[in-house]
């Protein structure tokens, strides 16, 4: 603990680069990209955090992770002590530090970023988040019931943040989730070779030991309404965390040729669905040899990405302005360009090209240049005269944002913003009494952590609501040693609150 | 939520069947015109169909079946009573509206008549006078005729070769019906798409106002992938969360056919596959316990 002082000069200078698959090879696979730290990369990169006492970085994450605290704990090899550190935050560490988009949230202001590369302090999110999965880890923390019943909708982070905190309360929680399985977005659209399912379904795992039940299957609104949960079913407070959905369209002429679909579409027939084994899976999806997708988010990336693995010959990423206003992660653009994908930035399509058999041949498409800074800063694009240009496609996927899905403001009196999401206060309260929202049915589409984040600030609003004390207060963080002759960190057991 | 029991079945045609699953809470939220999706198996595609009837005593939800692919042939094959399903997950869709009307013409074409029952009743417990319209392909194809009796005011049967009613397809039982009675002032439509078209032009001269139920591919039905796209008039809507019901005038007929085809050559394929492994499977049986002679004709 008493190391000495360490400055910008001291520490290793570079970046610890994280193992990946060869880029050829890992075009046509699905297995995962990235292979994460071993023990010596993660305590390598440990000693690169200056442990500044100002914390930027601590602001910089949406839900505040301690990152000096759990990074000086690897740095110790204590390393189970660095998964208590960050489950008091984060439950999911090995999601968060694989898809956070880390350059706009804690690294981008880490101090080391200032003169040389950030910390990688999602790399080493990961590292302890897969070490205790591997290990069988959990923080079971001790559980007193509070006789208070917690329904919530949607098994996408915000909701699993939600039910999370709200067992650790007492409450008996119930997740009720419309698709076969649990997971949302991470499950059916972020693939399995950027996030694996066997790491979702872990730490699901440790959801279901706090006691939380999962109802599958279940479309809420339409099986039964928000205002029967809080009525006849008799839940004293419910969360609403169905996310984005209702992909958008361009409006282009050709939109409805076969071969046109959302990212979505693709991303959910190919993970969820598995159509990438089809025929052992039943549910097809007819793969393009030439691939053009629109759009540069993460879901775009993704869309691309998938299509490399399912066989295209050549795929085109089409974005309006450029790689530098591109709203994807940097490692996805990065690995993106890695495995050939051919982007073309500054263009926007005007037209899709059909044959006689309604199918998609072609994409016309124009050139772009930035002119003035728009409301968001960003500079607007605008059409360069006489710059169409054409180039064959059989696939054309829109990845280009989503709107709200309408079954809950179809089917219960909740006050909806004028873009259809769930108007809520600052707490996260709806117009409803007792139902709180969070997540992308809120904000619109954003970020894994910003879901989880407004799932557990909607579980302290409902703590509150419901009288209950916040988890923390008997939340036993510390206890790692042996109670009672049990090992703290023995799995299956609950862990004993100090009096 | 988890086993979805079918507790009853019955064989309509050689490919026509009908399932009746529990699901309680189902059979008490669903209403005319709303759908499910049903997994059979943990490998299985999600698959659209319409809840054909329920009953909230019973618990249970009644789905009509037609086998044209792989899914629907096998459940076929294996659904039978006492056997559970994967996935069953609804009711999906906006509720058909129920207008107050007088007069309402109910068009069920081949499986549609199934569909279109429970919107007979809903009118028919509404208070309109319901004509009801149902057509098959021949004689042995007809079903239901008798729930039709029992809940409408009149019902013409057609069918394509005349054996049994008006020869013709429900076009002509529409026409004879608005010749009957020029006051209808609703239609209700279900059935293939080419048969919903002809109905639509049927009304159309008339001014009648004709809802149609669409049925274009489906993966998750709540609204997330747009794979179930529709044009109506200049708009494009999501049938699974804007309909499945449109108004028929408004309908780009051509453009659903079409695109019920996206995936003709791997439904194909999908086919291929799996009598293969019936194929395969059957050998081996056969093998393995040449003596069960009784138990062949299943596949
Ligand atoms: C392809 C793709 C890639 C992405 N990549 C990244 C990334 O790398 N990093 C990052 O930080 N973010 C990424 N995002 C964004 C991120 O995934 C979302 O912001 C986040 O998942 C939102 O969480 P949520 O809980 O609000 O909603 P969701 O994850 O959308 O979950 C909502 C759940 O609710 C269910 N549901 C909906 N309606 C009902 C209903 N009526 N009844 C019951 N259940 C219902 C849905 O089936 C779903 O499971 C990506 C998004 C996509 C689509
Ligand atoms: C809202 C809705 C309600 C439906 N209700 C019923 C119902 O009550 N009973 C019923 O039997 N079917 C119904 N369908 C159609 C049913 O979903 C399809 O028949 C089924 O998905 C076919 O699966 P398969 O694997 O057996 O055949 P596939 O191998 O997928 O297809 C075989 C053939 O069926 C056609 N087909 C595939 N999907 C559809 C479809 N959605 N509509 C029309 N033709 C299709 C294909 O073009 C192909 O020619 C409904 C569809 C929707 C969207
Ligand atoms: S949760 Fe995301 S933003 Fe927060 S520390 Fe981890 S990687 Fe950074
Ligand atoms: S800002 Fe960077 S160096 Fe400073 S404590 Fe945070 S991670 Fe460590
Ligand atoms: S089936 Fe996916 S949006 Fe309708």
């Amino acid at each position: 603990m008493a190391a000495k002082k360490k400055t910008i000069r001291t520490i290793p200078q570079e970046r610890t680069p994280m193992r990946e698959q060869d880029p050829q090879e890992r075009a046509r696979n699905f297995s995962e990209v990235a292979c994460g730290y071993s023990v010596e990369d993660a305590l390598r990169e440990a000693d690169r955090c200056l442990q500044c006492a100002d914390e930027p970085c601590v602001r910089g994450c949406p839900v505040g992770i301690d990152i000096p605290a759990f990074i000086q704990k690897i740095a110790e090899k204590h390393y189970h002590g660095a998964y208590d550190i960050i489950t008091d935050t984060n439950l999911l560490p090995s999601i968060c530090g694989r898809v956070c988009p880390q350059e706009n949230q804690c690294e981008g202001v880490c101090t080391v970023g200032d003169t040389l590369e950030p910390v990688a302090i999602g790399r080493l999110e990961r590292f302890v988040g897969d070490l205790a999965i591997q290990e069988s880890w959990a923080n079971i923390p001790y559980i007193e019931p509070s006789g208070y019943k917690v329904g919530i909708v949607g098994a996408g982070p915000a909701g699993m943040a939600c039910a999370a905190d709200m067992a650790k309360a007492g409450c008996e929680v119930t997740v009720y989730e419309a698709f076969h399985q649990p997971g949302g977005v991470l499950k059916y659209g972020i693939p399995d070779f950027r996030l694996p399912n066997d790491v979702i379904d872990a730490e699901i795992d440790k959801l279901k030991r706090l006691g939380i039940k999962f109802e599958c299957n279940t479309l809420v609104g339409r099986l039964f309404t928000i205002e029967q949960m809080v009525t006849e079913m008799g839940y004293h407070a419910v969360f609403i965390g169905t996310g984005a959905g209702y992909p958008s369209f361009m409006g282009i002429p050709g939109e409805s040729l076969n071969g046109v679909l959302s990212a979505n579409e693709l991303l959910t027939r190919c993970n969820l669905m598995r159509a990438r084994d089809f025929p052992n899976f039943d549910t097809p999806l007819k793969p393009g040899r030439h691939v053009a997708v629109i759009g540069a988010g993460n879901t775009a990336m993704d869309a691309l990405r998938v299509s490399l693995r399912l066989g295209a010959e050549s795929v085109h990423c089409i974005y309006r302005r450029s790689r530098k206003e591109a709203p994807a992660r940097i490692e996805e653009i990065h690995h993106a360009e890695q495995e050939g994908v051919d982007f073309n930035w500054l263009s926007s399509p005007v037209e899709i090209l059909g044959d006689d058999n309604k199918c998609v041949r072609g994409l016309r498409c124009v050139k772009m240049e930035l002119g003035e800074p728009d409301e968001s800063g960003r500079r607007r694009p605008v059409v360069v005269p006489g710059s169409e240009f054409e180039f064959v496609a059989d696939m054309v996927v829109f990845a280009i944002g989503t709107n709200a899905n309408p079954i809950l403001g179809q089917t219960a009196k909740l006050k909806l913003n004028k873009w259809g999401y769930i108007a809520t206060d600052e707490n996260l309260a709806t117009s409803i009494a007792g139902v709180y929202a969070g997540g992308d049915i809120v904000t619109g589409a954003a970020t894994v952590i910003e879901a989880m984040g407004a799932g557990r600030r909607a579980a302290r609003s409902m703590k509150a609501y419901l009288g209950l004390r916040d988890s923390e207060s008997v939340y036993d963080a510390a206890a790692a040693g042996t109670r009672f002759g049990i090992p703290g960190s023995e799995h299956g057991f609950a862990r004993v609150r100090l009096a | 939520m988890c086993a979805f029991e079918i507790v009853a079945r019955e064989d309509f045609s050689p490919v026509t069947y009908l399932l009746e699953v529990r699901h309680p809470l189902m059979a008490k939220a669903a209403r005319a015109g709303q759908f499910v999706i049903v997994m059979e198996t943990e490998h299985g595609e999600r698959i659209p169909l319409t809840i054909a009837d329920f009953n909230r005593e019973r618990g249970t939800i009644t789905l009509v079946i037609q086998a044209v692919g792989k899914t629907t042939k096998e459940m076929q094959r294996n659904c039978r009573v006492g056997t559970t399903l994967y996935a069953m997950v609804g009711p999906m869709g906006v509720p058909s509206p129920v207008p107050h009307v007088k007069k309402v013409l109910v068009v069920g074409g081949g499986l549609g008549v199934a569909p279109s029952f429970p919107q007979a009743r809903a009118f028919q417990e509404a208070g309109a006078y319901v004509i009801g319209v149902i057509g098959f392909r021949t004689k042995d194809l007809v079903f239901w005729d008798d729930r039709f009796r029992a809940e409408c005011d009149e019902v013409i049967v057609c069918t394509d070769d005349g054996s049994v009613g008006v020869k013709g397809t429900v076009a002509e039982g529409i026409r004879l019906a608005i010749e009957k009675h020029p006051d209808i002032d609703e239609c209700v439509a279900i059935g293939p798409p080419i048969m919903m078209k002809g109905c639509a032009d049927a009304t159309r001269p008339h001014g009648i106002r004709t809802m149609v139920s669409l049925n274009p591919l489906m993966v998750d039905g709540t609204g997330m992938c747009g794979g179930c796209r529709v044009k109506i008039g200049d708009e494009i809507k999501f049938a699974c969360v804007d309909g499945p019901d449109f108004d028929g005038h408004k309908v780009d007929f051509d453009d659903l056919m079409a695109r019920l085809k996206r995936f003709t050559a791997e439904e194909r394929m999908a086919l291929e596959h799996w009598n293969d492994t019936c194929r395969l499977m059957k050998q081996a049986d056969a093998m393995a316990a040449p003596a069960k002679g009784d138990e062949q004709e299943l596949y």
